[in-house]
């Protein structure tokens, strides 16, 4: 057989269902031999929408996604999607053409690099010199892109070489000396955990996206419960926990909740379980978490100790370790009196109830927060929610409560606009019955609005809400906090709003429609919802309300600003330092 | 301090280039790099002689593990282990100053590679303070070219 048909069966043996990318020259033998294949191949209308699409199919089934992109230009567009994925642990195989193996190096046609670009963004990558190597090439790039922390891993094949003949021969299993993944953790370490929940008096769980990744949201659970601890969420996170649990304090961070950020400056024990202490979680780094002391539970041994000290740091998987840890702890509380954590429990309660997400509720003016609250308690909070970046995703994640794992799907460590879009084709593809929303902004929608294509070409009824403020909503903010509110270069209209966002989704068959006023919203997402075919809802709201609470970038998590209902209150006198931006 | 990193690497293409690339997206600094052959075909060895400390040095370690292609990575004790590295040096001679090179060349236990009228170039093999001590020594006569090959490095016997 072919190199391309070698390429085709090893997908299928992998169990590969679906697809997304666009052919070009080099790639035509792939996707001849594509084309009898059961596999669903899902024509995209850009390349980073491909990559994008495979992300968001690969977030909301646990699957691998899939895309392909010619050499040259197809390639260079995916790399904003792989980036988007190996910052958030996404498992994905790319498959890019390349030029034939003769003229590598010599500036042909649709010529890049691809394996030497996207060397810093991917688990691994692969340039394919011989057709024999093809299968297992492709069974070690999908054993790594899903094993240990998972990550985008791409293959660049050369046209030579798929149409190469070979005779088809797979190793029995992947051998990688130089790749082991731990899974199970230390038992000693495991064994001080325990200890030290057990003597903790202000502990707090904090999981992120490596408790969604290793399915581990009901041992999560269970130790919440079991120990009586609360928890807090990182935007990747968000479903590892269910936020509607008496237990959950909601997400901390840069637009956290006030409980869980002075929660984080008063925890005397921090179990950080599939986290990694982003500067947008941590704040001012110096100051973070002054008096806690710190379990590291994350499969990446990099990661722990890679911006705060991990005290007890435990390497491998969340789920298997916390089984353990469960275990642990059922055996030791049973000559160990509790302790008595009352006060701290009062204390969380107290924040609780005083500080809760919140937003100008008395003007007349069509508030992004209302918006996602109306399509909160419309959808009952099952919906699958994909989102773009910027003031739309923080309000998503403030006011859109997620209680199911891999119900809540954005770019995280990336901050990709553009992403939500496709990315909430893909979910949709890999889970065909639910309802899957992306909550966008306008700036975003636009980067990847030609997917619309797509959407209504295979039938995928996504409903896009967008949160029209006519600006980069973020860009913005901080243009108002911290610049002077010298809006330079964000604002996206001038004497109108552009483009007539119902109007371009009609222009794809799609369905269009604007909502300039409060009382419209619940018609308009019912309708949206009942509709059959994908839906963009333009809804033109206050252009200069801000995301809050905020820690402004480099100050401590104490010092939030901006709450407008209530008076900005420190649990610590001291003055953050200037903002570094 | 200075830690000498030895790193055994699948015999792959590319491989340095990973390293390389891991090294300056990290903003880890390299002193030296030397690669070559091991007794398995398959594997490589990278010794690598970085200035860094406490975490980042915890850091370097991680991530290069992270890399597909390393399959172990050592930080080699300077007492437990053994390092040389070779320098060439082309010195500048004249009739009057040609004995004393020579006699400093023997001495460092150096080999004279190549004579001309004007120069010699010279081998000399040992320790990085080997090395410093011999560059020192011949530099009043006038390096007019030097190469060195950066460090490479073995554990000692048990």
């Amino acid at each position: 057989m072919t190199g391309a048909q070698a390429l085709v069966k090893s997908l299928e043996e992998e169990g590969v269902e679906i697809l997304f990318g666009i052919p070009g020259g080099v790639l035509l033998p792939v996707f001849d031999a594509l084309y009898h294949s059961p596999i669903r191949k899902v024509l995209t209308r850009h390349e980073q929408g491909a990559a994008h699409m495979a992300d968001g199919y690969a977030r909301a089934t646990g699957r691998v996604g899939v895309c392909m992109a010619t050499s040259g230009p197809g390639a260079t567009n995916l790399v904003t999607g792989i980036a988007t994925a190996y910052m958030d642990s996404v498992p994905l195989v790319a498959i890019t053409g390349q030029v034939a193996t003769n003229l590598i190096g010599t500036d042909a046609f649709q010529e890049a690099d691809t394996t030497g670009i996207t060397m810093p963004i991917v688990k691994h990558n692969y340039l394919v010199k011989d057709p024999r190597d093809i299968p297992d090439v492709v069974q070690e790039a999908f054993y790594l892109a899903r094993t240990g922390r998972p990550g985008p891993v791409l293959i660049d094949l050369p046209v030579d070489v798929s149409r190469g003949e070979l005779n088809f021969r797979r190793s029995e299993r992947v051998d990688l000396p130089g790749y082991k993944p731990t899974y199970k953790g230390h038992r000693r370490q495991i064994k001080l955990a325990a200890q030290a929940i057990l003597q903790a008096r202000k502990p707090i769980l904090f999981v992120g996206g490596g408790v969604i990744t290793s399915g581990a949201s009901k041992e999560v659970r269970e130790l919440a419960e079991e120990e009586n601890i609360y928890v807090t969420h990182t935007l990747m996170g968000k479903g590892a926990f269910p936020e509607t649990h008496p237990l959950s304090i909601g997400m901390l961070g840069m637009h956290g909740t006030r409980t869980a950020n002075y929660a984080m400056c008063e925890t005397d024990l921090i179990i950080g379980v599939g986290v990694r202490f982003d500067d947008r979680v941590t704040g001012k780094l110096s100051e973070f978490a002054p008096h806690a002391r710190v379990i590291h539970i994350d499969i990446d041994p990099a990661e722990i100790g890679k911006n705060v000290e991990a005290h007890i740091p435990i390497v491998g998987d969340a789920k298997t370790i916390l089984r353990e840890l469960i275990q642990v702890l059922r055996e030791l509380k049973k000559d160990h009196p509790p302790v008595d954590r009352r006060e701290w429990n009062a204390q969380i309660e107290e924040w609780k109830a005083k500080y809760p997400y919140n937003y100008d509720r008395s003007g007349t003016g069509l508030k992004p927060q209302f918006v996602v609250e109306m399509l909160y308690q419309i959808t009952r909070g099952e919906a699958i929610v994909c989102t773009e970046v910027g003031q739309n995703q923080m309000w998503a994640a403030q006011f859109y409560k997620v209680d199911r794992p891999r119900q809540f799907i954005t770019s995280g460590g990336l901050g990709t606009m553009g992403f939500g879009f496709p990315a909430s084709i893909g979910a949709q593809l890999g889970r065909p019955g639910e309802l899957v929303i992306d909550i966008a902004g306008d700036g975003s929608f636009l980067m990847n609005s030609q997917e619309l294509a797509t959407a209504v070409l295979e039938g995928t009824p996504v409903k896009v809400m967008i949160l029209n403020n006519g600006y980069l909503g973020m860009v913005r903010q901080w243009q108002q906090l911290f610049y002077r509110r010298t809006y330079s270069c964000s604002c996206l209209q001038r004497e109108r709003r552009c483009p007539d966002f119902a109007a371009l989704a009609r222009a794809y068959g799609a369905m269009g429609i604007t909502v300039t006023d409060s009382n419209q919203v619940e018609a308009a997402v019912r309708e949206a919802l009942e509709a059959e075919c994908p839906v963009v809802v333009d809804f033109h709201v206050e252009p200069e309300e801000n995301v809050y609470p905020m820690v402004a970038p480099g100050a401590p998590l104490y010092d939030m600003i901006g709450d407008l209902l209530y008076p900005v209150e420190k649990v610590h006198p001291e003055k953050a330092e200037e903002p570094f931006l | 301090m200075k830690h000498t990193l030895s790193v055994l690497v699948e015999n792959k293409p590319g491989v340095l280039a990973r390293v390389a690339e891991l090294f300056a997206r990290r903003g880890f600094n390299i002193d030296s790099l030397a690669v070559g052959t091991t007794e398995r075909p398959d594997i490589s060895r990278m010794t690598i002689v970085v200035d860094v400390e406490g975490r980042s040095l915890e850091q370097v370690r991680k991530q290069l593990h992270k890399l597909v292609n390393v399959i172990e990575i050592v930080d080699l004790d300077p007492e437990e282990s053994v390092s040389r590295e070779l320098v060439l040096a082309k010195i500048r001679v004249t009739p009057e100053t040609r004995s004393e090179v020579i006699e400093i060349v023997d001495i460092f236990r150096g080999n004279i590679v190549d004579v001309s009228r004007e120069s010699l170039i010279v081998e000399v093999t040992g320790s990085s303070r080997k090395l410093a001590a011999f560059e020192d020594l011949v530099r009043s006569y006038g390096i007019k070219e030097l190469v060195r090959t950066g460090k490479v490095a073995l554990p000692r016997g048990k």
